[in-house]
């Protein structure tokens, strides 16, 4: 058998490893919006300008530094997540007594203004970044031809979300962010330095988009409008997965990448809209979401 | 009880919001005391807590710890100097296991009680230790606001009515517990509503009406005092 419903199989499978690398950034980046929305209260449209910094930072850092990719894996989610800490404690911070929609207007304006500063400096088309040479090339698994930076990509986010959901569930460190989200003052009166951790909690998901960033530069054009392409998706995976899971939101970005992947096999017209029928369906059924508690 | 000086509240002010909710506060509390602040609700005794905190909004007067003045501290800088709080609403965390939450608050001086030692005191806690913290019984609850501010080493304890609303066997065994803390020399400042519950155990009592100290009473003037205090707390 070589294909499956008159779709050849190597086209199935490359669909769903592509499906799961957008998965993967879904994944990445809702994590991130989570993890910020639970402990600040802050619904972060600059998510997607600072994704895109991360990978114009990589790209950056080739271009006039000549660092190489392995380092600004490390280095350009720092970079971001300092910055990240910059908005926190200079913006952010005058706002958490206030609506959402306070945090949410400062952020997209934020995201409007990182995009036409690097749109002034590099205009709009992509800049080229190319493979790792250790990740270029793909593995032959039989049945398909498994380009290497695409498993490099899904390794790579599965990894972070799994340390991230570890150190969250299980450790000390964790149980301290969570009593932070549920009862920010009651643990300060522990004794616990809350003001700190939501700064660090939002350079720490910042630099989770960052880090995606870097992951992207060499999957696609590293250019000014990356970030707001994708966004708008991530946050559909955010309103289905449901805002207070940090399991749920990995899970609901890698289960919608796959479908989206898959749609675009059997229905392509539909892979850029499913996403939205889906939000539309769990909507009316769950408002809160799939993983989500309803208040 | 001529102790040193531990807790001073001098003239404290607290507003929430716009609301002026304490209308200057003054006691004091010595080192290994335990007073109570009894008073009707709405009186300001749990503010008064809160505002020792420092989780009140606007704050004005003096809160001497221990010889340093904290009123314009930030919370988890007051907590660090030994104090421990176990709030009204008990405060238990949904998000943490039974045994998370008992290990939450961080140490903030030495000499607090091990895990084991806890256990020993609350062997409901250690059996339930897995349990999600907000499915635990509302006296397992108590037990376990009362056991993590104990582990943390604080040597004031600021408990906010930790009686209400248990079973009676309850309220005994926690009587049981604010005594064994007294001969280890804790300093505690008990807000009660049952006055049958901390008149026996506090060395003095202050009675707050209106956002002030209406009264202080210690506990050899309990008895002659009595009429008076049934009559200011309506019981």
């Amino acid at each position: 058998m070589t294909d499956f419903f008159g779709v050849p199989l190597p086209a199935l499978f490359g669909q769903l490893v592509l499906g799961l690398v957008n998965g993967s950034f879904y994944a990445v980046l809702s994590l991130g919006l989570a993890v910020i929305f639970g402990m600040l209260n802050i619904i972060n449209f600059a998510h997607g300008a600072l994704y895109m910094m991360g990978a114009l930072f990589t790209w950056m850092f080739m271009e006039y530094l000549g660092i190489g990719y392995w380092w600004s894996l490390v280095l350009a989610p720092l970079s971001v997540g300092i910055i990240g800490i910059a908005i926190e404690r200079l913006l952010l911070q005058w706002l958490y007594k206030l609506d959402h929609l306070y945090g949410l207007l400062l952020t997209f304006g934020l995201a409007l203004i990182l995009e036409g500063f690097f749109r002034h400096l590099y205009g709009v088309a992509g800049q080229p970044y190319s493979i790792p040479d250790e990740l270029s090339g793909a593995i032959n698994l039989g049945f398909m031809f498994l380009p290497k930076y695409r498993a490099w990509i899904i390794f790579a986010s599965l990894a972070v979300c799994l340390v991230t959901w570890y150190v969250i569930e299980k450790t000390r460190l964790g149980a301290y962010l969570r009593a932070a989200t549920e009862n920010p003052a009651l643990t300060q009166a522990f004794g616990i330095n809350v003001p700190l951790m939501v700064m660090l909690t939002y350079g720490f998901g910042v630099g989770l988009a960052g880090l995606a960033g870097v992951l992207a530069a060499p999957a696609t054009q590293v250019g000014p409008l990356m970030g707001s392409n994708l966004i708008i998706t991530v946050f559909a995976v955010v309103v289905i997965g449901g805002m207070g899971s940090i399991l749920g939101s990995i899970l609901t970005g890698l289960g919608l990448g796959l479908i989206e992947g898959l749609t675009k096999v059997f229905y392509p017209e539909a892979s850029a809209t499913v996403v939205f029928i889906i939000m539309a369906i769990v909507l009316m059924f769950r408002p809160a979401g799939l993983f989500g508690r309803e208040k | 009880m001529s102790g040193t000086e531990y807790l001073r509240v001098s003239d404290l002010h607290a507003f929430y919001g716009e609301s002026h909710i304490l209308h200057g506060i003054d006691f004091t509390v010595r080192k290994g005391e335990c007073i109570s602040l009894l008073g009707r609700n709405g009186a300001g005794r749990t503010t008064t807590l809160r505002a020792i905190m420092g989780l009140t909004g606007k704050r004005t007067g003096s809160i001497m710890l221990n010889g340093r003045e904290v009123i314009n501290m930030a919370s988890h800088r007051i907590a660090q100097l030994g104090v421990g709080y176990c709030p009204e609403e008990r405060g238990i965390y949904s998000s943490l296991s039974c045994e998370e939450n008992l290990l939450l608050p961080p140490q903030v001086g030495s000499g607090g009680m091990s895990l084991d030692e806890l256990y020993e005191m609350f062997p409901n806690l250690k059996e339930r230790r897995n349990s999600q913290g907000t499915r635990l019984s509302g006296g397992e609850q108590q037990m376990l606001a009362m056991a993590r501010i104990l582990r943390t080493g604080a040597k004031l304890l600021l408990l906010d009515e930790i009686s209400e609303g248990l079973a009676p066997v309850i309220v005994q065994k926690l009587g049981e517990i604010i005594r064994t803390l007294k001969e280890r020399d804790y300093t505690i400042v008990l807000v009660e509503q049952n006055f049958r519950f901390a008149a026996p155990l506090a060395d003095r009592m202050f009675v707050v009406e209106h956002g002030q100290i209406a009264a202080e009473i210690a506990q050899h003037e309990l008895q002659d005092k009595l009429p008076y205090l049934q009559e200011m707390l309506g019981v």
